[in-house]
């Protein structure tokens, strides 16, 4: 029961889609492609609240502890309280009188301008790591950061300035060497997967038994 | 143009950037305290999400406003309330049948996906005419030539000697060229979002209250 019933449900669901997709016939596409889509978003749901049950966990755990950073997870757990309350009981949106409810409102000034600013920090570090890749001299360094520096040039009006071709030349790299390289590696990566899936298929691998 | 003092929605916003930005000083309380409220936010928000537009209309209200008819959602519902039986001991193997049949099932997805949405249309993109004036031909060749070598870059089923090895070498050099590319648009992508936030903190909330203090 613990081993043989995931092993078969695997290799049962597993073979679905195939089948849909060799005989598309309209029960087989309903019940096998449409509906089991839509019950895998719901237990994918209910499996990403799975983890944050984990975060709380976690975090409850340190603030029990009183391990070093304790307060920080109060933060997290208040904060994520709020606006998970919100986003359960509240209603989002606009109001009719123009406000925004909380949800919404938290979304908007919170974490919307957090997220920005988070990933805007990168800039800075990216920047670092550009002076880094500069003192690197070997042929690999110095490709990659001419293919960076042209890009970037080709795309922005100053590009056009410095010389009128390398706008042009921007687009050529994306367009020839940039789109082989990343070619080969979607060809190499996709035949990778493919060949995971067939050894999940028929049961050789069985990621979904952890570590049982 | 008449400017509006920031409203709390802006201060709350402009405070918890400038404390993000303290951390470009060094890592201090202030920026500990936003990045908390941002995790906590972030799972609240997502939580809120699922709800809205997953549970509610694709299971809560079809199965209990028209059973009759929506009766097969009972079993993605149970499928993931077995899931939590992970936190019962002496039950939680059953959880690795909901993993299983949601793992199956995009296995068996992605094989389809990867084989018809992308292995079979990147090799067709690849197999270009070699004839169709000189310019055309060599940037053509340059396709060819970069998917190759790169795919015998990343072939680990043998070791890189005798003519695989600069082959292998120069699918290296269309890798850093590429990776070249990705670096600049994601320096772009940052840069972009770092003016965002700034012209955020000087229009939107130093501006208005500078003219609301002073007078404009």
């Amino acid at each position: 029961m613990k081993r043989q019933v995931p092993i078969m449900l695997a290799i049962t669901a597993s073979f679905l889609p195939v089948i849909a997709f060799f005989f598309p016939n309209a029960w087989i596409n309903e019940w096998f492609n449409r509906k089991l889509d839509e019950w895998m978003v719901i237990i994918a749901s209910f499996a990403f609240l799975l983890g944050i049950v984990s975060m709380v966990q976690v975090n409850l755990h340190k603030v029990r502890r009183r391990q070093k950073g304790w307060i920080f997870s109060v933060i997290i757990l208040v904060s994520f309280a709020i606006m998970a309350s919100c986003g359960l009981f509240g209603a989002q949106g606009e109001r009719e009188n123009g406000t925004l409810y909380p949800f919404t409102w938290i979304f908007q000034f919170i974490y919307a301008p957090m997220q920005a600013t988070m990933f805007s920090l990168l800039a800075f570090y990216v920047a670092s790591a550009s002076y880094r890749a500069f003192r690197v001299k070997n042929m690999e360094a110095s490709l990659l950061l001419i293919g960076a520096l042209i890009i970037m040039f080709g795309r922005i009006p100053f590009g056009a300035l410095i010389h009128p071709v390398v706008p042009d030349l921007a687009e050529w790299i994306m367009r020839f060497p940039n789109a082989a390289a990343q070619r080969g590696i979607i060809i190499g990566a996709a035949l990778g997967a493919a060949s995971m899936s067939i050894r999940v298929m028929v049961g050789i691998e069985r990621p979904y038994l952890g570590k049982s | 143009m008449e400017l509006q003092l920031p409203g709390i929605g802006e201060w709350v916003a402009a405070f918890l950037t400038l404390c993000a930005f303290s951390f470009l000083y060094k890592d201090n309380i202030l920026y500990r305290f936003a990045e908390s409220v941002f995790v906590g936010v972030s799972f609240g928000y997502y939580i809120g999400l699922a709800k809205i537009n997953t549970l509610e209309p694709n299971l809560f209200r079809p199965l209990f406003g028209n059973f009759g008819e929506q009766w097969s959602l009972i079993v993605p519902f149970l499928l993931g309330v077995i899931l939590y039986l992970r936190y019962i001991p002496k039950l939680a193997w059953v959880s690795n049948w909901s993993l299983a049949v949601y793992i199956g099932y995009y296995i068996g997805v992605n094989l389809l996906q990867r084989l018809q949405g992308e292995i079979l249309p990147q090799a067709k993109g690849t197999m270009l005419p070699l004839n169709v004036g000189l310019w055309p031909t060599l940037c053509n060749l340059v396709v060819i030539i970069g998917v190759v070598t790169v795919l015998i870059y990343f072939f680990f089923s043998s070791p890189h000697k005798g003519v695989l090895k600069p082959t292998a070498r120069i699918g290296i050099y269309f890798l850093m060229i590429s990776f070249g590319a990705s670096f600049g648009y994601t320096v772009m992508g940052r840069v972009s979002l770092l003016i965002g936030r700034l012209t955020f903190l000087v229009n939107d909330w130093a501006r208005p209250l500078v003219h609301g203090a002073f007078g404009g």
